[in-house]
């Protein structure tokens, strides 16, 4: 116990101190992580060969961040990119494998132990490169996108690997080291001893399982827990849900990056989509971090500066021909300026499948053991480096390109996203108006049933309280352009315009309001556009009832306008004298003011006083006569028209 | 029997006199449509198939308006802009208008005098009514001698007044009953109460 305790302290107390000056200074997260690790393990021996086992668990941060990924990735969208995924990527990795192994040919390797080489080296770094990219803004961009495809490619591609990797097994080695490939990883799958057809059977049918499961029961699973009203219920759903996929796709032989990477796809359009991602998000944070730290931390120092020059150049060299080998498919792909060296720059590194093929690659008597351990040195140290890279790429790179053509790209990584809190009868309209104008929204609504019932007519919504902050981060608060506060509760309404303001100080908020009380405190609380719920309804009523009263439909359309615009002038006025800690009704000066509002109201209405500065009475007025109020007043059907 | 279409437009309504009781009379005549842009659109949603539809229903388009800085109020100059669409009233297809008839219904606060070449307003009405005679060309709609009031302001409390809203009621039942002399009216630049009998064949 104290031994875990000890650890944990450890690790956390690493991390806490290494990261946040890491990002201080500008070096990312990622960085901070390995350094830290580099600081607990080889330099200070405070944590030792125990790192290796937290690694494999820790591993487990990236399938929750694949699931994570899923869930931003509408299955429409994957289609779409399925030209980039098997092109892209597939090149990628059957041009970076032929590189490497050739390159390992030349350095006396024979052909199988080269192709082995070539195979766990042509993967790139999942963890570090979604982790950079989602920090940096870069994900929704297209060199982040193209990334992206590439590496979804690998993590699919790492399947048939460990199938073909025991077929390069060499002979002599295997005698030697009596390995049946009781690891972990695809060697212990219930499938052993089924011939190839049956396991291809089993494999579609658990991704049917994850598919259709996902589809069909994650919805009244959701639903009951939602409605158990137990925070921590929905999270240990989406732990179980998230642990089960990658026990069924362990056990079947499956990569379970990729089988939560598909239960997020699947889920990409539930309504629970957001609650998911904000229970998640921590636990992928933390293991990811641990993750980074294990790498750090498992840099095996003697080895490294035994044979600096050696180990150092081949680093540069696998990181240079990777870069090299990216650019030209970039080029290819017809990416363009930045996204071109984002991608180059972002998955040159080996990355932590190389890891898994490695201690798989060795316990098949593939690889010799004192090869795998540079080779693990190798691929540490090029994601160690690759933070490193992407400063090169901040620095460097993108002040050398054109400039407006830097500005472009961020546009696209930032176009805005609206977020509705609410859609009850207000929202549901202001939701109508905005998607049938071609918008997209996010709805954050918190009644299930309300859900279900809108989910029936094809109005999508996600589940969950708008007025929490880590809902409203994973919904986009942060880099939205436009919040509309749709809710139908007055406090919260506040507290969710003062936290929208304080965390995005440019997006813009259409806040409801009842009445004018919430008009002054919606206005202190940093709402743009305030409405206030029934006004509108209201004057429209007033304009029908002046309709049906006789008066002409333009002068209707005018006294209301006229009406409203004074409205709006006396809630200002007003809004200046309102003091929170005094009630309107004891409040001398407010009431006072009220009265006069409330007077030149009418007078404006009836076309008297100033009314020179009224449209009512303004508009259209005959040259040269004096207003007749009363006689123009009177409805027009009092207007007998001469007899001939 | 022609079918006669008035498309009125006055924006301040509260302040007519002339155009409001010409409208009433324009209203009760049975056989005529009668239709009140304003109030039908107060906040200009003109509904353009609507009122193309009306169009085609009708063979004489009458637009009575008050004289507003030369021109007409502006929601009938938008009526103008979304109602004659290219494809309907003019351009390829757009003859749907062609043969049929246009006779503005104008007020002017200023008198005659004013408006002719030596006078204050340098330009006789009908000049500066030209961007209308124009479209009703381009449409292939014939286009008639305004029906004019001026000095509208004052006419508003004497006989001229009275005595032009009962010639608008007879124009009116005469283009309606085809008494109205087309041939005879192309002579007119304009026409008042006064010369009104001159294009009406049977005088009622
Ligand atoms: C905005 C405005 C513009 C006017 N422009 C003109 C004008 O250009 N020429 C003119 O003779 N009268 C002009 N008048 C006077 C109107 O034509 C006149 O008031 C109207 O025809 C009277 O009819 P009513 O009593 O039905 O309103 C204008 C009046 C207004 C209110």
């Amino acid at each position: 116990m104290d031994g875990i305790l000890f650890q944990a302290f450890v690790y956390l107390c690493a991390a806490v101190i290494a990261v946040p000056i890491a990002k201080r200074l500008g070096l990312g997260s990622v960085l901070g992580y390995l350094i830290a690790g580099v600081l607990i393990g080889p330099v200070t021996g405070l944590v030792g060969a125990e790192t290796q086992q937290i690694q494999h668990f820790a591993e487990f941060g990236v399938v929750m961040m694949l699931f994570l990924v899923g869930l931003e990735l509408e299955p429409r969208a994957l289609w779409e990119m399925r030209g980039r995924l098997l092109g892209l990527g597939g090149l990628q990795v059957l041009l970076t494998t032929l590189a490497v192994t050739a390159a390992a040919m030349t350095f006396g390797l024979s052909w199988s132990v080269a192709l082995a080489v070539g195979l766990v080296l042509s993967l790139s770094s999942t963890a570090i490169v979604l982790q950079t990219l989602n920090e940096k803004g870069q994900m929704k961009s297209d060199g982040g996108q193209a990334s992206f495809s590439v590496l979804l490619f690998q993590d699919i591609a790492v399947i048939p690997m460990l199938a073909l990797i025991p077929l390069l097994a060499l002979p002599e080695l295997n005698q030697a080291l009596h390995h049946s490939g009781d690891d972990g990883h695809a060697g212990t799958t219930v499938l052993a001893g089924l011939h190839g057809w049956q396991v291809a059977v089993v494999n579609l049918l658990a991704i049917a399982v994850v598919v259709v499961g996902g589809h069909y029961l994650s919805r009244p699973l959701f639903r009951m827990i939602a409605d158990s009203k137990l925070r921590e219920m929905f999270t240990a759903a989406a732990l179980l849900l998230i642990i089960g996929i990658a026990l069924l796709m362990t056990l079947v032989g499956l990569s379970p990056a990729l089988g939560t990477f598909l239960a997020g796809v699947v889920l990409a359009n539930s309504e629970y989509r957001h609650e998911l991602e904000s229970d998640i998000e921590p636990f992928k944070g933390l293991l990811l971090g641990l993750f980074f730290i294990t790498v750090g931390a498992g840099i095996d120092f003697t080895l490294l500066f035994g044979n600096f020059a050696q180990i150092a150049g081949l680093t540069v060299g696998l990181i240079a021909l990777k870069a090299l080998i990216l650019f030209v498919l970039a080029v290819t792909f017809k990416l363009r300026g930045s996204d071109r060296w984002l991608m180059t720059v972002a998955l040159a590194q080996a990355g932590e499948f190389g890891f898994v093929l490695l201690s798989f690659t060795v316990q098949n008597a593939v690889i010799p053991g004192v090869l795998g351990d540079r080779l693990l040195l190798i691929v540490a140290l090029s994601m160690l480096l690759t933070p490193a890279l992407f400063i090169i790429f901040d620095k460097i790179i993108l002040p050398r390109l054109d400039r407006g053509q830097a500005r472009e790209a961020d546009e696209i990584t930032d176009k805005g996203k609206i977020v509705i809190a609410g859609l009850g009868r207000f929202g549901q309209v202001v939701n109508r108006v905005l998607l049938a104008s071609g918008y997209k929204t996010v709805v954050l609504e918190h009644r299930a049933d309300t859900i279900d019932g809108l989910r029936k007519f094809g109005v999508a919504s996600f589940f969950g309280d708008a007025t929490r902050p880590d809902l409203l981060h994973s919904a986009g608060l942060e880099d939205a352009r436009l919040l509309v506060v749709a809710i139908d509760e007055r406090e919260p309404a506040l507290e969710l315009v003062k936290y929208a303001r304080r965390t995005n100080p440019d997006i813009h908020i259409v806040a409801r309001v009842f009445d004018r009380n919430h008009v002054y405190q919606m206005y202190q609380a940093g709402a743009d556009d305030i409405v206030r719920e029934v006004f509108d309804s209201s004057v429209r009523a007033s304009r029908y009832a002046l309709e049906a009263l006789g008066e002409h439909p333009f002068e209707a359309q005018k006294s209301t306008t006229v009406f409203v615009k004074r409205d709006r002038e006396g809630l200002r006025e007003l809004a200046s004298l309102w003091d929170p800690d005094i009630p309107s009704s004891e409040n001398q000066p407010y009431i006072d003011a009220s009265r006069g509002v409330a007077k030149r109201l009418e007078d404006a209405l009836l076309g008297m006083a100033e009314s020179r500065h009224d449209t009512v009475g303004r508009g259209w007025q005959t040259p040269g006569a004096v207003p007749d109020v009363r006689a123009s007043r009177r409805p027009l059907s009092d207007n007998k028209p001469p007899q001939p | 029997m022609a079918r006669v279409l008035v498309n009125y437009a006055h924006p301040g309504q509260r302040h007519s006199r002339i155009n409001r009781s010409l409208a009433r009379c324009a209203e009760m005549l049975d056989g005529i449509s009668f239709v009140d842009l304003y109030a039908s659109y107060p906040r200009f949603n003109i509904d353009v198939d609507q009122e193309q539809l009306q169009l085609l229903n009708h063979d004489v388009i009458i637009l009575q308006f008050p004289l507003y800085w030369y021109s007409t109020p502006a929601l009938l100059k938008e009526w103008q802009d979304l109602v004659l669409e290219y494809g309907f009233a003019y351009g390829p297809g757009g003859d749907k208008l062609a043969g049929k008839y246009l006779l503005p219904v104008v007020t002017a606060g200023a008198a005659e005098e004013t408006y002719q070449c030596d006078g204050s307003n340098c330009y006789s009405l009908r000049e500066l009514l030209a961007p209308l005679e124009q479209t009703a060309a381009l449409c292939q709609v014939e286009y008639l001698p305004p029906y004019v009031l001026f000095s509208a302001h004052q006419a508003r409390d004497e006989v001229s007044g009275d005595r032009h809203i009962s010639g608008y009621q007879s124009l009116l039942t005469a283009l309606r009953d085809d008494h109205y002399d087309y041939n005879a009216a192309v002579k007119f630049d304009h026409l008042g109460y006064a010369r009104l009998a001159d294009v009406l064949t049977e005088h009622n």
